[in-house]
């Protein structure tokens, strides 16, 4: 059966989980950074922009928030306000199995 | 003579099989249509393709590659997960990764294969993939196989081996210790013993691993297991003989909402530190509310947060959103994730997470399950 060795391919991999932190200002720009380049700053951009949003909508649903948790099935994803900004923490859940 | 196509189909178990590379495509066709439970099988090269084909008709098993250009197989199996969640899932990946395992296994999938090298490999896959037909997909206990626990409790049981059983039910967890053969303990929550087993046996549906026996468990129960089962399903029996009665004695009088009000100031009213709660079940049905007056800003505001980070998680393959929480001087808004429903709770002041945690169980116990 080594034929089948012939189709064992790979092509493109899955993205690895972002770990470490970064802090981004009001405008979702992103000050500092100590996730891995294989991670996009694009992509750390776009989850800086989804906290700063959900801050900006509790205060619109007349909810302050300081802080938030992020449970992913595989990431926590942490957060904290600061003056309009935040800083971002993110940690690959490793639980293995079901 | 032949079978009426319309008859003859409605048995046959139905495989999509998603993979970039063709060659692959033709030739797991090929052999997964050797299998006993003669299946019907698709086949796809493209992850949009196969959400579109899950859409317009109903498969039993998903089989799909990890490395594919586009939308990866992880960022497939998480979108089909919350979609379909009674669609069996296998990833078959040449990649042996424990880590991409693990990920994997994390997002809720059935089996996890790698593309097999020789025919006893083969035969494996092909033997994994037929026990997965023809299972029951309604509800059950995901672990190796799909079972009902009572079948589970009673296998072990009966084969006379040791052996510890985790159950987790959303945030809800439990074990049962069995002790050559015979049910020694339970333990859920705050109550250990024949109350646990009859608690947990109330679940409806579950993961479940096998772990090694505990020989140091101290025994609690002393029932026989038959005597035991056979108890619990008589008292679930009547509770839900109960609850019918409860909800038509309450329709009579005035209306289903009645009883559901009394039911939330009865359970919810007792738990310390719970400022208020909000149920929000799947589209189709109204949202549940205890302690909030204007419920449809933070019912709202809800929907709106967990969309938004579902969609990350889609995105980048972190997963679907089991909890969320934010967090302020007055108060804590937690919300969780149980089957298809969300609840929004919101918690006095700058609880401990252990109060958190404890609090969030409680209101999980009294009103999901």
């Amino acid at each position: 059966m080594g034929l089948l060795n012939i189709f064992k391919g790979q092509t493109k991999t899955p993205p690895p989980l972002p770990t470490g932190s970064f802090t981004v200002d009001s405008t979702g720009e992103i000050l500092t950074s100590t996730v891995p380049s294989v991670f996009s700053r694009e992509s750390l951009k776009q989850i800086g922009h989804n906290v700063l949003e959900f801050f900006r909508e509790a205060k619109r649903a007349e909810q302050s928030f300081t802080e938030l948790n992020v449970q992913f099935t595989a990431l926590d994803l942490k957060a904290r306000e600061l003056r309009g900004g935040a800083i971002i923490f993110l940690s690959p859940r490793t639980k293995t199995g079901r | 003579m032949s079978v009426a196509p319309d008859i003859a189909n409605a048995v046959k178990p139905r495989i999509l099989l998603l993979d970039d590379d063709p060659d692959v495509l033709n030739l797991y066709q090929e052999m997964l249509l050797t299998l006993s439970s003669s299946p019907e099988v698709h086949i796809t090269t493209s992850g949009a393709r196969a959400m579109s084909m899950l859409e317009s008709e109903p498969f039993n098993v998903l089989i799909c590659d990890l490395n594919m250009p586009k939308m990866d197989g992880l960022q497939v199996i998480s979108l089909v997960r919350r979609k379909y969640p009674q669609l069996r899932t296998v990833v078959l990946t040449g990649m042996a990764d424990e880590q991409m395992r693990a990920r994997a296994y994390s997002l809720g999938i059935d089996l996890y294969l790698e593309k097999p090298n020789n025919s006893t490999e083969l035969n494996f896959l092909l033997e994994c993939i037929d026990s997965l037909l023809g299972k029951e997909v309604e509800g059950g206990f995901r672990g190796v196989q799909s079972k009902s626990l009572v079948d589970l409790i009673q296998l072990e049981c009966l084969s006379g081996t040791s052996s510890l059983l985790k159950i987790t039910n959303g945030r809800l967890e439990g074990r049962i210790w069995i002790q050559n053969g015979e049910l020694i303990d339970a333990a859920t929550q705050d109550v250990d013993g024949e109350e646990a087993f009859k608690r947990i046996l109330s679940w409806r549906a579950g993961n479940f691993e096998i772990l090694p026996a505990e020989s140091e468990r101290e025994r609690k129960i002393f029932t026989s297991y038959q005597g035991l089962l056979l108890d619990t399903a008589q008292s679930l029996d009547e509770a839900e003989a109960g609850e019918q009665e409860a909800a038509a004695a309450a329709k009579a009088e005035g209306g289903e909402a009645l009883s559901d009000t009394q039911f939330l100031k009865k359970s919810l009213g007792n738990i310390p530190g719970l400022e208020y709660a909000v149920r929000l079940p799947d589209k189709s049905k109204k949202a549940q509310v205890w302690g909030l007056q204007n419920a449809e800003i933070i019912a709202d505001w809800t929907k709106d947060s967990m969309s938004h980070f579902e969609k990350l998680g889609d995105k980048f393959r972190f997963g679907s959103v089991v909890q969320l929480e934010g967090k302020g001087l007055r108060r804590v808004i937690h919300i969780a994730v149980h089957g298809n429903d969300k609840f929004a709770l919101g918690l006095i002041g700058s609880p401990s997470r252990g109060d958190i945690d404890s609090t969030v169980q409680k209101v999980l116990e009294q009103w999901a399950c």
